[in-house]
């Protein structure tokens, strides 16, 4: 595993060639829906490492195993990054049933999905759950939610980051909404009531997955299980109504239409009329594998490139 | 009337060398050695099986037992380091912190046993876990439960044993974690009133005895080079406990108010290039904080002249206690009241600090005090960026370090002559060590121990204050490790921060070149190159292994750094599973002979026999070519301060196994 994840990391052109062969494979083998894949998400210091650790060790006394896909921005200037100081699962390394891979954001090369996506292709197979953990920027809320079957959100209380999260048009992303630190008391549900209240302006057709605000503690353990709960009862509702397959199909057009743009820019998918032309493109085919779709458009907008010389 | 006058000489501050090592009882000889010298209190250095409360034979203490101090698993160990020294005339000093309720607990029944009143005894538990998270690195519980046992701890020797000193609050590891003065002064007086701010809050003790409760509170302090300026941040410190506790506690006694503490000078500041130049530092050091004497040390403890080489001798710590007894006995400073009223210049500078350090104070309680702002790693962030601006003057030169940056050359030094010129411990102590354990298990009646260790559960949960029941359990024969496993148990573990999250330094030309080899390995390597920075072992010392993380990101690496205290198993599967091109450890405690052989081994049985190791620490040049013919790519010391120079090597170095061009 340790290897197919550097295969898929590797950029160099004869490896490149391998690693989309394993990954393709990978989409057309693994079994529908497979292990939950789920995105941790929230401010520096709103405590989801602990907080994932806390999940973990529920996981693992119940003899399931758990991957973690740990992603860390990189530096603009130096393209160095610190990885793995926010992982704080203590037993990770000497127990087998619990992987962790943690993964440099690479902002120059198109963000987070290409690599996390990767990881998550690989690792679901092989494990019982995949957690996906980013720090919350903005930008990374709405990478992961595309790898992602559900995505929470870790708040942590009178920080700040809510309100800021509230203003910056992200509330409607997260699944489920975990306010951390809950033995601080008053200032913990003044911060659930908000998001509460932020999640009640939304309009929201019938029917659909109401996101829930907890209460957690990964420092006593309150509302750990809830929380566990709240993330199968979403995969569960996902799954009866046939949202799930939409939202993994959604996501991977995503991933396609990302790998166009690195490769032909914007003159290039102008071609096929733009990002929108390319989706409408990609709602028609479907059955494929990303990489074949993004071999197929990508012949086509060539052609149709050559054709405008 | 003259200024000066011989016959009103002041009391000298009580002379202490931090020391213990191997056992027991050859710590217990070296300490009457040292009083029968002239030394005037203890410094007990415990090791770190024992400042981490594990016994000398728990699988994570391998290699450590006796290295960085005393093994005191139980009763009779503590008896035999003072067999012969009457504790109630003793001024003992313990550096012990997360378990410092169990040492006290150790010493009060040796006390007991051997006819001392403890209503007598003299000295100080450092016991200070703020600064542990922060830079130590010892602690084992999480902040609150911490914080109780230190309150507890407070709560009962305020009546029991009034003339100890239940807490030293450490302003010098903040410095050696790379605090400015300013840093050093308001984290310092942050975490004093966290501690006091519990007590009160817990109600351990009535209202009417906060007071005196204030004045037991004394502190550590560390006096760098720049002793001037030492000076000026000792007096504001003085100033500055004075004003906190009369508006903060109301305290009304002044000589309650008083700023107490003792200091270590500057040990990280020692050089291992020329280290006889250390001997001058230790001296100028010591005048930072015995000059004024309105703000004069308590007792102060100097490193040896060696400390950067290894463990130093008896002679080599005879020649700094030395230093302390020409100071006070031959010199005149003794005779003098404090040299600084109405000097200007020391004033303002005094002010200034005073003022920076009231302002960042300021900010920390606004976050919700110290504990706070180590759980959201503020504090951390702000040294760990400190530090890293230090050391970036140090390798440009800004910041003069004679015989390191500057004066380099030198003539043969005939002090280092020979391979003795630091002390070994005898590989047989730790052998010895659990053998003497096992034996003492095998002789206490089980019963006791389990009805004492269920009586420290029991004062756990209900809340009840922990020194009692401790101290029965001593009595009792449980062991560090057993007290210690009935805490984890109650309290669980804690991971503190790493802090070093902090924003990219540019590094100058140098850093720069290795960062084009760094992206062009990379492209080589098909991936940027990766590496893991890893602390095997129970030292917990992690501003080197924070600076080389730092430096790594900063020319362009990937790395992973997972923080201290990891089993050499857990570095190898690490390295593993995150695709590493090569592993970095970091140890300081000595135990590298040990530590550094099984992260190899462990490398080789995970598939990763190809990864390349490199090891940093204070290692003697025997050690270090022991390790290189172990398959230890390269060794660093402390002499190997400039980082971009190390990062380069680590470039070669993976090129190397890679067979790659860089």
């Amino acid at each position: 595993m340790p290897e197919a994840l550097n295969l898929a990391d590797d950029r160099r052109p004869e490896r490149r060639a391998q690693a989309r062969a394993l990954l393709d494979r990978l989409e057309r083998e693994s079994p529908f829906p497979g292990a939950p894949r789920v995105g941790i998400t929230g401010a520096p210091g709103s405590g989801k490492s602990t907080l994932l650790d806390a999940l973990v060790r529920r996981l693992r006394a119940k003899g399931e195993t758990v991957a973690i896909v740990a992603v860390d921005p990189s530096s603009r200037t130096t393209g160095g990054a610190l990885l793995g100081d926010r992982i704080r699962v203590r037993s990770a390394a000497s127990d087998p049933g619990v992987f962790v891979r943690s993964m440099a954001a690479r902002e120059r090369l198109g963000g987070i999905s290409d690599a996390a996506r990767a990881g998550v292709a690989i690792l679901a197979p092989v494990f019982d759950h995949v957690f996906v953990e980013t720090v919350g920027v903005g930008q990374s809320e709405s990478e992961v939610t595309s790898i992602v079957d559900t995505l929470v959100f870790v708040a942590s209380p009178g920080a700040g980051d809510v309100l800021q999260f509230i203003k910056a048009g992200l509330i409607e992303l997260p699944d489920v909404f975990a306010v951390n630190k809950a033995d601080l008391g008053e200032v913990a549900a003044q911060t659930a009531h908000e998001l509460a209240g932020a999640l009640d302006l939304g309009a929201r057709e019938p029917g659909a997955w109401r996101p829930p605000v907890l209460l957690v503690s990964a420092r006593d353990g309150t509302g750990v299980d809830a929380l566990l709960e709240a993330i199968r009862a979403h995969g569960a509702q996902q799954i009866a109504s046939s949202r799930l397959r939409a939202r993994r199909r959604a996501g991977l057009e995503d991933a396609v239409l990302a790998q166009l743009s690195l490769r032909y820019g914007s003159h290039g998918l102008a071609q096929l009329g733009g990002a929108e032309g390319v989706r409408t493109r990609l709602r028609r085919s479907d059955g494929t594998t990303s990489i074949a779709l993004v071999e197929a458009i990508g012949a086509e907008i060539e052609s149709a490139l050559r054709r405008t010389r | 009337m003259s200024p000066s006058d011989p016959a009103r000489r002041d009391r000298p501050w009580v002379f202490r060398t931090y020391s213990g090592h191997s056992s027991a009882r050859a710590s217990n000889e070296l300490y009457r050695q040292n009083l029968s010298k002239g030394q005037t209190g203890l410094s007990v250095a415990f090791d770190l099986p024992t400042q981490t409360g594990v016994d000398s034979d728990h699988p994570l203490a391998r290699g450590e037992v006796g290295k960085v101090g005393v093994p005191i698993c139980h009763v009779d160990d503590m008896q035999a380091l003072f067999s012969g020294i009457p504790l109630d005339r003793m001024n003992t000093s313990m550096t012990i912190n997360a378990t410092a309720a169990w040492l006290l607990a150790l010493y009060v029944a040796v006390a007991e046993r051997t006819g001392a009143d403890p209503h007598a005894l003299e000295g100080t538990t450092q016991n200070d876990i703020i600064k542990e998270y922060l830079s130590r690195g010892t602690y084992i519980f999480p902040p609150g439960p911490s914080m109780r046992l230190i309150s507890d701890m407070i709560a009962y020797s305020v009546d029991v044993m009034p003339r100890w000193n239940p807490i030293n609050i450490c302003s010098y590891h903040l410095q050696e974690a790379g605090a400015t003065p300013e840093q050093e002064i308001a984290y310092a007086m942050a975490n004093a009133l966290a501690v006091l701010d519990t007590v009160r809050a817990r109600s351990d003790v009535p209202e009417d005895a906060i007071p005196r409760v204030v004045g037991r509170i004394s502190f550590f302090v560390n006096a760098g080079i720049r002793f001037v300026e030492e000076t000026c941040k000792v007096r504001a410190m003085t100033g500055l406990w004075d004003e906190l506790t009369r508006d903060r506690y109301g305290v009304g006694d002044a000589k309650l108010r008083r700023f107490r503490y003792g200091v270590q000078v500057n040990s990280l500041g020692l050089t291992e290039a020329q280290p006889e130049n250390n001997l001058i530092r230790i001296v100028l050091e010591a005048l930072g904080v015995t000059l004024s004497k309105d703000a004069r040390c308590r007792a102060l403890q100097l490193p040896a002249w060696n400390e950067a080489l290894g463990l130093p001798r008896p002679w080599d710590q005879q020649w700094s206690l030395r230093i302390q007894q020409i100071l006070a006995y031959e010199t005149d400073l003794l005779e003098y009241e404090d040299l600084f009223v109405g000097s200007r210049v020391v004033e303002a500078r005094t002010r200034e600090l005073a003022d920076a350090a009231r302002e960042e104070l300021a900010r920390v309680l606004a976050m919700g005090g110290a504990v706070a702002a180590v759980e959201n790693a503020y504090m951390k962030r702000q040294l760990v960026a400190s530090h890293t601006e230090r050391i970036r003057a140090i390798e440009s030169g800004e910041q003069k370090v004679i015989g390191v940056n500057a004066f380099t050359e030198s003539e043969p030094s005939p002090l280092l002559a020979g391979s003795q010129s630091v002390l070994v411990v005898d590989e047989s102590a730790e052998r010895a060590q659990i053998e003497s354990l096992r034996a003492f298990r095998s002789r206490r009646n089980a019963a006791d121990v389990t009805a004492a260790l269920r009586g420290l559960d029991e004062a756990l949960a209900s809340g009840a204050n922990v020194m009692p029941p401790s101290i029965r359990a001593a009595h009792a024969g449980v062991t560090t490790g057993e007290w210690s496993d009935v805490l984890r148990k109650r309290f669980g573990e804690y991971r503190a921060p790493t802090g070093i999250a902090v924003r990219g330094e540019t590094r100058g030309p140098e850093a720069v070149s290795v960062r084009e080899r760094v992206h062009r390995i990379s492209d080589q390597l098909g991936r940027p190159l990766k590496l893991l920075v890893g602390k095997p072992g129970l030292d917990g010392h992690s501003n080197g292994a924070e600076q080389i993380a730092v430096a790594a990101r900063d020319v362009g690496m990937e790395v992973v750094y997972e923080g201290i205290r990891l089993t050499p198993a857990q570095i190898a599967h690490s390295a593993r599973d995150e695709g590493v091109h090569v592993v970095g450890l970091s140890i300081l405690s000595g135990s590298h002979g040990v530590l550094v052989l099984d992260v190899l081994e462990q490398l080789r049985a995970s598939g990763c026999a190809d990864v390349p190791v490199v090891v940093g620490g204070i290692i003697p040049e025997d050690d270090a070519r022991k390790l290189r013919s172990a398959g230890v790519r390269r060794v660093y010391t402390p002499k190997d301060f400039d980082l971009t120079r190390i990062m380069g090597e680590i470039v070669d170095v993976v090129a190397e196994a890679r067979a790659v061009a860089a």
